[in-house]
């Protein structure tokens, strides 16, 4: 049965776009957070671009990994999975996918958006210059401040869950779910 | 022969007495109004704008005889700002401008060459934070009714003003080129 154990896991692709992608999460979640009350410095400056750039990347996989996820269907759960899990259980998962997928979006372009009307257009890797989809303006920077910071954490709370599920589905439940995420070490 | 000051004391004292002097002369004015002086630094390749809003010039230009022209500029460095509270509070600093030993940039004609076309070849010092330099500033003239504009951008080094020390002089972080664009407006300028 060697195509079905195949089919249970993401394929390679998704497995790599989804750490590359929890990576970027963190590391540009952690980054917003310490980088916002630090004094002016260079080190600051670093952070806010790096901060940004981590953001852009983030929007990039995601789109990345959509089209592929539409293009490669995902693994559904295994059968002895989905038929132990309550129905709550269920569309909580569902409902936690489409959230985080909506947040891996909207959190950077928010952000994108916040910069562009604080005046600061982003300038992708010190390189690429991204156009600003909203004019500079300091009250409608204030405006959005919040909604970045609020999406962010709705997003950095939904990973938790995320981490929480899978981590109860492999100590807990001992299901093995946790395989067809696991990196392949070839 | 000792006045019993330092010689940059002597040199300020010498520029006043230019100042002085190019003012009686001067006969044209400046429209501060419609003036400005405006300057974009990159900042890990992003482009961040700021302007000068208090500045004066003495101008004395007869464009039948602009050879015999003469410009001081004045800039009031305390004036300067990005648009953003949090970067106006740190370019008075000591490592950006340190405003309070130097609260004035100037700049100082020495020759204007006409090059044709409404276009002029501006030489003279360029004094900020203390570090005089030479500069060649192109001008391009324009007349709308009595007012004329005399405009131009300028790229200037700010390592050579020490605009930007210590950790800020990395221009990694902080490009060395700024690109400063000034449009002045000047009243009494005879037709071109």
């Amino acid at each position: 049965m060697k195509t079905a154990s195949i089919s249970r896991r993401y394929t390679g692709t998704a497995i790599f776009l989804h750490w590359t992608l929890g990576l970027f999460l963190v590391g540009t979640f952690g980054m917003g957070l310490y980088m916002a009350d630090l004094p002016f410095s260079p080190w600051r400056l670093k952070l806010y671009n790096w901060h940004k750039w981590g953001g852009i990347t983030i929007l990039l996989l995601s789109a990345l990994r959509l089209v592929w996820r539409v293009t490669h269907r995902p693994p559904a759960l295994p059968q002895a999975v989905s038929l132990a899990m309550p129905g709550w259980q269920l569309q909580a998962y569902h409902a936690t996918h489409v959230a985080m997928y909506s947040l891996f979006f909207i959190v950077p372009l928010v952000g994108w958006a916040y910069s562009s009307a604080a005046g600061f257009p982003i300038v992708l890797f010190g390189a690429i210059a991204l156009p600003d989809f909203v004019a500079a303006s300091k009250p409608v920077a204030e405006w959005i401040k919040p909604w970045h910071e609020a999406s962010a954490f709705a997003l950095a709370g939904l990973v938790l869950l995320h981490v929480a599920a899978a981590l109860k589905h492999h100590w807990i439940d001992k299901d093995g779910l946790l395989e067809r995420m696991k990196p392949a070490l070839r | 022969m000792s006045f019993g000051f330092k010689s940059t004391r002597a040199v300020k004292l010498l520029l006043l007495v230019a100042l002085i002097g190019t003012a009686a002369q001067a006969q044209q004015l400046l429209l501060p109004a419609q003036s400005e002086i405006a300057f974009v630094s990159k900042q890990m390749g992003v482009p961040v704008e700021g302007r000068f809003k208090k500045f004066d010039a003495q101008v004395s230009f007869d464009p039948a005889k602009p050879a015999n022209g003469k410009i001081t500029l004045a800039i009031d460095i305390n004036s300067i700002t990005l648009g953003a509270p949090e970067p106006d509070a740190e370019l008075p600093k000591a490592v950006w401008f340190n405003v309070a030993r130097f609260p004035q940039a100037t700049f100082q004609s020495s020759s204007i060459k006409n090059l044709g076309g409404g276009k002029l070849e501006v030489v003279g010092k360029l004094a900020i934070k203390g570090q005089t330099q030479d500069a060649t500033i192109p001008v391009m003239l324009t007349q709308n009714g009595t007012t004329t504009n005399a405009s131009g951008v300028l790229t200037i080094k700010r390592l050579a003003y020490k605009i930007g020390e210590n950790e800020w002089a990395d221009t990694s972080m902080v490009a060395d080129d700024v690109q400063v664009r000034f449009k002045l407006a000047l009243s009494g300028v005879a037709k071109l």
